[in-house]
């Protein structure tokens, strides 16, 4: 077990000095020059020329890379943002845990209510409520977050008054967002729970189970249900890593200071060091959440725990 | 006065709706199992033993299944018409079922010792501790380890984890145990020895039992009574000698000539010619007129009914029908 960790630890270290050296050329590539942002249009070009140079934007790109990469290394150091000089991972870190809590709120809604629905549906498979399920998960999985987003805002805020429509930090304000987010949640993990609990309802040792007498409630939960569980797991895992990231949608429609928006605001302003820092940053979470996700499994299924 | 039977099944049809139509799974079934008895249940894949074995037991998946027609009395309570509560409370206590495949009928993510001890603690008041004791002792009683009560059904081999599966089986001493064959999945060595812990227990426990199988050797070894059945309708019942020594329906008759002979030297295999119908057609007459040698007119288009060769020996064949009717003249 400990031996799996490390390995997936070494490889998540690869993953993310990949994942570094395609955001650092990826924005190379794109248009629209930093120094300039910086300086305004009117800057002579000398004034920019100095700029560059003491920024160190002059150089071959691997070696701005390279000492990108040692400042991470050496100071644990991402970088200081152009636009408001103050270091890139104080700047995450003011908004992340708002990305947090939003990213909590959503996922909890998504589990309960997903695998509640899920099961209903699966027990209650072909019936009319089981195509109702399936037909609003087809929904909540196809619906764009921020058209939800706003009509949730149009009726809830502007028609009936009852929810803030925008900021962030009282419970309130966290209530249509995280409702909103979490329905694409929720519907990704009812068809999931649905689709598994299928697969594992047909099998004989439910039957076994139902031959002991057992009620139908305890077979569904603690036999078929159980055995269920990976590959939801793996679905609330991977959503749970994508809504870490930033739900940037949703954090826009609502104006919530989250990692998402950060990474909007720097991509408008060309703010480079931002850009590079968060998408570090948020491939480190999803990464975690990922090998999080894998040691669970050894706790659900004993036949991963003693391989 | 008639003793009671254990279990009575009377004129009992099943059928399945599919997308290709109804198929007519089981046909007016008739048989009974009296105490201590061992029927063996046999007749081809398809042939409608395991629907039978899965409607005694109140676990046709409805639907597509649906009985139409018929009662089961397991100790003189329809188990038809029971209440849920009622059948959960003989399931497992009164009657209990060994699937044929003891890879898949182990839940995986429970230690085997548990799924021990889930069944005697629904049918018993006992302490967890208790019924912990008790699991060992059924593992010991099958020839597994007690330490072993702690791994998972993914670390035992499949004979072995069949014994874990007749160790939950007779947990609550039921009076009727369902073998669906049990060792159809497993290799002859193992098969030999299965089949022997089952035959031990069934003597020592004093249980009735229903042996599904294809395996006539295992009927003969172990079975009081035999049914052989063909396209959902038990054909020919009667006691093991006067299956073996006076086999009446032609199909019977067919599948003793199919078993290869020790002591001639035969290129081809007897066997039974064509098919068995397609479970989705119903056949006008005799459903198994169209492969009989012995075919005659009325077969085409009349259903045979019972006849009694003798008091413990019945058939479904017009050919034994007509001696009667001419004896009763």
């Amino acid at each position: 077990m400990l031996k799996f960790t490390l390995k997936r630890l070494a490889s998540l270290l690869l993953v993310l000095i990949g994942v570094s050296f395609l955001v650092f050329m990826l924005l190379s590539l794109t248009p629209g020059d930093p120094v300039r942002m910086m300086l305004g249009e009117s800057a002579t070009p000398e004034a920019q020329e100095a700029l560059r140079k003491e920024m160190g934007l002059d150089d071959p790109l691997l070696v701005q890379y390279g000492r990108y990469m040692k400042n991470i290394v050496v100071h644990q150091d991402l970088g200081t943002s152009y636009s408001t000089q103050r270091p890139v991972l104080d700047e995450i870190m003011n908004v992340f845990p708002n990305t947090v809590q939003l990213a909590v709120a959503a996922m909890v809604i998504a589990i309960i209510l997903g695998i509640f629905l899920g099961i209903i549906s699966a027990v209650k498979q072909n019936s009319l409520l089981d195509n109702i399920v399936m037909v609003l998960a087809l929904i909540g999985t196809s619906a764009p977050i921020f058209w939800i987003g706003i009509l949730m805002i149009l009726l809830f805020s502007v028609q009936l008054g009852w929810l803030p429509p925008s900021g962030f930090g009282s419970f309130e304000q966290l209530i249509m967002p995280a409702v909103a987010l979490g329905m694409q949640s929720t519907a990704v993990v009812a068809r999931m729970t649905r689709s598994s609990m299928l697969e594992v309802i047909r099998q004989d040792f439910v039957k076994t189970a139902r031959a002991k007498g057992q009620r139908e409630i305890v077979v569904i939960l603690k036999h078929v249900f159980r055995n269920a569980l990976i590959p939801i797991i793996t679905v609330v895992g991977l959503q749970f890593g994508t809504l870490l990231g930033g739900a940037m949608l949703t954090e826009v429609v609502f104006s919530i200071p989250g990692v998402g928006r950060l990474m909007i605001e720097a991509i408008k302003q060309r703010d480079f060091p931002i850009v590079q820092g968060s998408v570090l940053f948020v491939a480190a979470c999803f990464s975690l959440v990922n090998l999080a996700v894998d040691l669970l499994y050894a706790v659900v299924d004993p036949k991963v725990s003693k391989e | 006065m008639e003793k009671q039977n254990l279990l009575d099944i009377k004129n009992l049809s099943v059928e399945y709706k599919t997308e290709d139509g109804i198929v007519y799974a089981v046909n007016e079934l008739n048989m009974e199992i009296g105490h201590k008895e061992t029927l063996g249940f046999v007749g081809e894949t398809g042939a409608g033993k395991t629907t039978t074995a899965m409607t005694i037991m109140g676990l046709l998946p409805t639907p597509p299944g649906k009985v139409t027609s018929g009662e089961i009395l397991f100790d003189g309570r329809d188990m038809l018409k029971i209440s849920d509560k009622e059948r959960r409370g003989i399931l497992g206590e009164e009657i209990s079922i060994i699937f044929q495949d003891p890879m898949t009928s182990l839940n995986p993510s429970m230690k085997v010792g548990d799924q021990i001890v889930e069944m005697i603690r629904l049918h018993k008041t006992i302490s967890k501790k208790d019924a912990m004791e008790e699991a060992n002792k059924l593992l010991e009683m099958v020839g597994i380890r007690r330490e072993r009560a702690n791994d998972y059904p993914h670390q035992f081999s499949g004979g072995m984890k069949q014994r874990v599966v007749i160790a939950i089986a007779l947990a609550c001493q039921p009076k009727l145990i369902i073998a669906d064959e049990p060792t159809t999945a497993l290799d002859v060595t193992i098969q030999a020895q299965v089949m022997n812990l089952i035959k031990g227990f069934k003597e020592t426990l004093g249980t009735s039992m229903i042996l599904i199988t294809h395996d006539l050797g295992i009927v003969a070894e172990i079975c009081d009574k035999v049914a052989i059945m063909y396209a959902g309708q038990v054909v020919e019942y009667a006691d093991v000698e006067s299956i073996y020594m006076n086999p009446c329906h032609p199909y019977t008759k067919g599948l003793f000539n199919s078993i290869p002979k020790l002591d001639t030297e035969e290129e081809w295999l007897e066997e039974i010619h064509g098919l068995p119908p397609e479970p989705t057609e119903r056949i006008e007459g005799c459903s198994f007129s169209p492969r009989c040698p012995n075919c005659m007119k009325i077969c085409k288009h009349k259903k045979p009914g019972i006849t009694y060769i003798d008091e413990k020996h019945y058939v479904r064949c017009f050919l034994y029908e007509n001696q009667e009717v001419k004896t009763d003249e």
